[in-house]
């Protein structure tokens, strides 16, 4: 009986530390959580009256009142379009040639080591990068172009991981049952492998945006600017985008100013937070889709 | 007439050996049944003929393998040619994530054959052979995921059968299955085995009973005999077979 008693004891600290863990852990999400509340909240009382029609389609200006975003704005657009249009098909084309066509050479291991570690290189290294070759080796200057190709550079890693993990989470039966009917590699690849893979494909494609676009540093670093007082027209037109003109705005002394980087900040999080849930709800649509 | 023939072949994945000197002959329409053990080596021997093991990492095949006298593990041999004469199903039925007539002619289309009529009758005919076609008939358009796990095995066959094979491999088509479609994927069998060279791996032993007409036992990577269907269950010449069949090991 004596024994007994004492297991209930051992039983009883074990659920009091049960116990502690799970309020600890309750804790630590509630403590980033309310950080990242307050400060959205602290920008939406600061900038969110200053978000009209006029501040979305205003060129910059001295008198804080009157200045706008829309070449920053537009200039963001740009990028992302950009930088999606040149990183999309490197990004899978190389995601999808490491998982379905690489062996297990010395070759490939490399590539595969120094893909995992690009994802970990600083990105004001990659404007660094983007400065010299695209800038000036290859005559691209401070141009949407340049600053769009050091973007894409930057998260290539990013979506050729995700590609990798997409497709290598489809099925093996799903490939065999294509070889056995006859179907060649690239069939088997084009016709299953990429249908099954792409909510995940797209899902990482945008996340990927969604960091390109708030990315600074490497875009001051490339030559965007701070003023520009004109809609860039085409890939060769000099730029600026939302964090630069926030961060320019954010370093002057005047408080209107300060006022009007909250609200462009609030445009920022609302375009990330935007194609964060498009993220989402194409991940969930295709899981509801595709099952096995 | 031999349709299938394998001579002298050893099978190794890196250090271990799979497939020891093994040499067999199949005639042409009629069903071949591997049993054995688990890790007998049954699975590998089938998934040479239509070369499915070449994506298996360390694989080496020594001897020959032929069908109607062509050596299939020739250099200019084509893996999509070869895979269109020589058809497989899996162990567990496994549709393509599309539509009950997409998942049939799925093997056409990548032929490049494009004109419906076409498409709609070989799906047809497909599916009436594997009597499926009046459960499906109103529902093509519909997802093969919903259909059961018996339908789906059929479906899978219809797919295979769509290609106008002349071999049909078979993995274990029934080890997923519920006992009902169980019998009616055997029936479907015997069926089949008059336009059909089939070969079965199955290791239930009533069943290769039941629907063989020549059974190979493999053991360790070996084959310790193989006779008429008939002969192997009644009358087997090694004592390893008779220990096997009547249960003192598996």
């Amino acid at each position: 009986m004596k024994r007994n008693t004492n297991d209930m004891r051992g039983f009883n600290r074990n659920r009091f530390n049960d116990k502690l863990f799970k309020y600890f852990g309750l804790f630590c999400t509630l403590f980033s959580v309310s950080i990242l509340g307050i400060f959205i909240f602290s920008i939406l009382i600061q900038g969110a009256t200053r978000i009209d029609w006029s501040f979305l389609t205003g060129m910059p200006s001295r008198i804080p009142g009157k200045a706008g975003i829309l070449p920053a704005l537009a200039g963001t657009l740009w990028v992302l379009v950009l930088t999606a249009a040149i990183a999309v098909p490197i990004g899978t084309g190389a995601g999808i040639y490491l998982e379905e066509y690489a062996g297990k050479k010395r070759f490939d291991r490399i590539l595969e080591i120094n893909i995992a570690n690009l994802a970990g290189v600083p990105s004001i290294i990659y404007g660094l990068l983007g400065l010299e070759i695209f800038g000036r080796w290859m005559g691209m200057g401070g141009s949407l172009l340049a600053g769009s190709c050091t973007l894409a550079l930057l998260i290539l890693p990013v979506i050729i991981v995700a590609t990798r993990e997409a497709v290598k989470a489809v099925p093996k039966s799903l490939r065999e049952a294509s070889y056995a009917l006859g179907a060649t590699r690239w069939q088997t690849t084009w016709r299953q492998v990429l249908p099954a893979a792409a909510g995940g494909i797209v899902t990482g494609v945008i996340l990927a945006l969604s960091r390109a676009i708030g990315e600074t540093a490497p875009l001051i670093v490339v030559g965007a600017l701070a003023y520009v007082p004109f809609i860039p027209s085409g890939p060769g037109d000099e730029f600026t985008v939302l964090p630069i003109q926030i961060f320019n705005w954010i370093s002057r002394p005047q408080k209107g100013f300060i006022i009007n980087s909250a609200a462009a900040i609030i445009v920022l999080l609302s375009v990330t937070f935007l194609m964060n849930i498009t993220a989402v709800y194409l991940r969930k649509r295709w899981q509801k889709k595709v099952k096995w | 007439m031999y349709k299938l023939v394998a001579e002298k072949v050893n099978v190794h994945y890196g250090s271990f050996q799979a497939i020891r000197d093994v040499s067999l002959s199949l005639p042409e329409n009629s069903v071949t049944a591997f049993i054995g053990p688990s890790g007998c080596g049954k699975s590998t021997f089938l998934r040479l003929f239509n070369r499915m093991n070449d994506y298996i990492e360390g694989f080496r095949k020594e001897g020959s393998i032929s069908f109607n006298g062509i050596d299939i593990y020739d250099p200019k041999i084509k893996l999509d040619d070869l895979r269109k004469k020589i058809g497989m199903v899996f162990q567990k039925p496994n549709p393509f994530p599309k539509s009950i007539y997409e998942n049939v002619v799925y093997g056409l289309r990548i032929q490049g054959i494009k004109e419906k009529a076409k498409l709609d009758h070989s799906a047809e005919t497909a599916l009436r052979k594997v009597a499926l076609w009046d459960e499906v008939k109103n529902d093509l358009k519909k997802s093969a995921f919903a259909l059961s796990g018996g339908q789906q095995q059929r479906l899978c066959i219809a797919r295979t059968l769509a290609v106008e094979p002349a071999v049909i491999l078979m993995d274990e088509p029934t080890s997923a299955l519920d006992p009902i479609s169980t019998a009616k994927l055997e029936e479907l069998l015997h069926e089949l085995k008059k336009n059909f060279t089939i070969i079965i791996v199955t290791h239930n032993m009533q069943q290769a009973a039941r629907i063989s007409d020549q059974t190979a036992f493999f053991y360790l990577g070996e084959l310790v005999e193989f006779d008429d269907t008939k002969e192997i269950f009644t009358n087997p010449k090694k004592e390893k077979t008779q220990n096997y069949i009547t249960g003192r090991f598996g």
